[in-house]
């Protein structure tokens, strides 16, 4: 796979050679090739099941990996100390935690770990004041966190991930069971984030959409490898550049994914003839091609969506 | 300033906080007093009668083993509870995730649950005062010996707590520990002079911490004449000291280790399959 380096050839902060993990007899990773440059925004685009969290908790440090390099932030997760950890802003699925606590008075508590390990170009921690604005949650400060709604609890778990003023900031499933207006806010905020200052995101996301909206490159994660990855635009447009074949042959049902619609449905003609019915052609979008994937992985078959973005990858 | 000494102050500034949750929870102060509430109730109407060979009532005899016991059930017992919970919660997890955040999340706990510890006992102190003659409250002796022994005891009780709270996965779990403090209660002289029972269920009361809180509490609050109740006919201070101190070793010891295993194993899947486990679990 050849990786584009828009920064210029700086250290990445997140490398992955051959990144493998097991459970018991099941390879849930085989072979995990990725790389995150500085203040890049890059989502993990995947199934349910795909091995995205356990992709982001062996970057966080909080799992061990069966086998395979990495480095985030120039470091081994596994013998990462307390100033590699302080460099990282961590945001899980689903926090319950600190109910009792005061957003303010959290938020507060949290940055005093980060205190000792500012440098003149990262103060650390990030003032409360500023990062409750931007994260949206001015209004609800003084609010116990227990009663802070789904999307400003999340909203607040990011807050969390960035009063340490992060190098990395991973995002596992941000917005996973909000509303469209929690969720519409929620992406403002990772806009707002994106912006700042070097802080590089990983998110991982099962939803196209939300890959498309929020991150400067996609890596989609299938069959335990990055199947395809890309700008959000690259991907559309070598999707776009094939279309889907489709038809019926003796009574079969047959679909292939064809750069040259034309030339292969003369070519099909040609060699069958009469044979072919109920052909249809359609250009193939992004969605579709992710769709196919989605349902191929789920049902435990890997096949020709599988193959055709792999190609796509190349 | 180093990282580690900025955790620890920040820890404290946890335990801070903490304790005023604790304090303005009316869960929180119910798991701190329940017991006690219901023991002096129950030694309220045992007043009349009286401990045997002495006119000295039998409930107050019983107050300091009460709050003794409560020493253990507030700073052992709910300890490990709180563990639990900050586990399946992610409270742990959140330290994890924070530069040094389990070493300020230890202080923190250990800090606020000594608060509500001494809250325990010093809370029902204050009824007991007017419930039950013959207590010797107005003796700076008295309060010189509960100090010590409260400390020592907090010191042996809370590594434990922590300990087992880290071993067990859930809180449904650690039911098991409560039964078990619930039996040792039994044998441990809590409500009724320990001497009154066989011998060697006096040798297992006096392994474990309840006994020797009880014993240095009745020490500290009771009449000097009233130790004629005990083992050997003394308050057995030195005693009390090798016991409690060699609990308090064990846990020191123990707690470290065991709480890092266990900081290293947490993860938001393993937090999430434990969540997914507790909401299947019937009611």
């Amino acid at each position: 796979m050849n990786l584009a380096q828009p920064t210029g050839g700086s250290t990445p902060v997140i490398e992955t050679r051959d990144l493998r993990m097991r459970y018991g007899s099941t390879e849930v990773l085989r072979g995990v090739d990725l790389r995150v440059h500085r203040g890049e925004v890059v989502a993990l685009l995947g199934p349910n099941g795909a091995g995205k969290t356990t992709t982001i908790e062996i970057l966080e440090g909080f799992r061990r990996r069966s086998a395979g390099e990495v480095r985030v932030l120039g470091t081994d997760p596994d013998h990462g100390n307390e100033a590699w950890r302080a460099r990282l802003g961590v945001v899980l699925q689903s926090w319950r935690d600190h109910g009792r606590w005061r957003v303010r008075e959290l938020l507060d508590h949290l940055g005093r770990f980060y205190a000792p390990y500012r440098t003149a170009e990262r103060p650390r921690p990030y003032p409360v004041d500023e990062l409750v604005d931007l994260v949206g949650l001015r209004d609800r400060a003084d609010a116990v966190v227990a009663r802070l709604s789904g999307g400003q609890r999340r909203r607040l778990d990011v807050a969390v991930g960035l009063v340490g003023r992060p190098d990395l900031l991973f995002l596992d499933e941000p917005t996973v069971g909000f509303d469209p207006q929690a969720r519409h806010e929620f992406h403002d905020v990772v806009h707002r984030l994106s912006e700042l200052e070097d802080t590089a995101i990983l998110l991982t996301t099962h939803d196209l959409d939300e890959a498309e909206k929020l991150s400067d490159r996609i890596l989609i994660l299938a069959g335990g490898t990055i199947a395809a990855e890309g700008t959000p635009a690259e991907l559309a447009t070598r999707v776009a550049g094939t279309a889907e074949v489709r038809y019926r042959r003796g009574g079969e049902q047959r679909t292939h994914a064809v750069t040259d619609a034309t030339a292969y449905v003369r070519e099909l003609f040609a060699r069958h003839g009469d044979a072919i019915t109920d052909l249809e052609v359609r250009r193939a979008r992004l969605e579709d091609v992710y769709l196919a994937l989605v349902r191929e992985f789920e049902s435990g078959q890997r096949t020709e969506a599988f193959h055709e973005l792999k190609e796509l990858a190349v | 300033m180093s990282a580690a000494t900025v955790a620890v102050r920040t820890g404290l500034h946890r335990g801070r906080i903490e304790f005023r949750q604790g304090v303005t929870s009316g869960q929180d102060l119910w798991m701190t007093l329940y017991f006690p509430v219901f023991a002096l109730v129950v030694m309220f109407f045992l007043r009349g009668r009286t401990v045997p060979g002495t006119d000295f009532s039998l409930g107050a005899q019983a107050v300091p083993g009460i709050l003794g016991m409560n020493v253990v059930l507030v700073g052992l017992v709910a300890v490990a509870m709180v563990l639990t919970m900050d586990r399946e919660d992610g409270t742990l997890l959140r330290a994890k995730a924070t530069p040094n955040g389990v070493l300020g999340y230890v202080v923190g706990k250990v800090v606020s649950r000594a608060g509500m510890t001494v809250l325990g006992l010093l809370v029902p102190l204050l009824p007991s005062a007017f419930l039950f003659d013959g207590l010797r409250l107005g003796d700076a002796a008295a309060w010189l010996t509960l100090t010590w022994v409260l400390a020592l005891g907090l010191v042996a009780v809370l590594p434990l707590g922590i300990v087992l709270g880290s071993l067990f996965e859930s809180v449904q779990g650690l039911s098991v520990v409560t039964l078990a403090g619930m039996a040792l209660m039994g044998v441990s002289g809590v409500f009724y002079p320990v001497t009154a029972l066989p011998e060697w269920l006096q040798w297992i009361a006096q392994v474990f911490p309840i006994y020797w809180l009880g014993l240095g509490l009745r020490s500290a609050l009771l009449p000097d004449a009233l130790v004629m109740a005990e083992i050997g006919e003394s308050w057995r201070h030195l005693e009390t000291v090798g016991v409690l101190g060699a609990w308090a070793v064990l846990g020191l010891l123990l707690a470290p280790p065991v709480l890092r295993r266990m900081a290293r194993r947490e993860s938001g899947a393993r937090m999430a399959a434990r969540r997914e486990k507790a909401l299947r679990r019937p009611m």
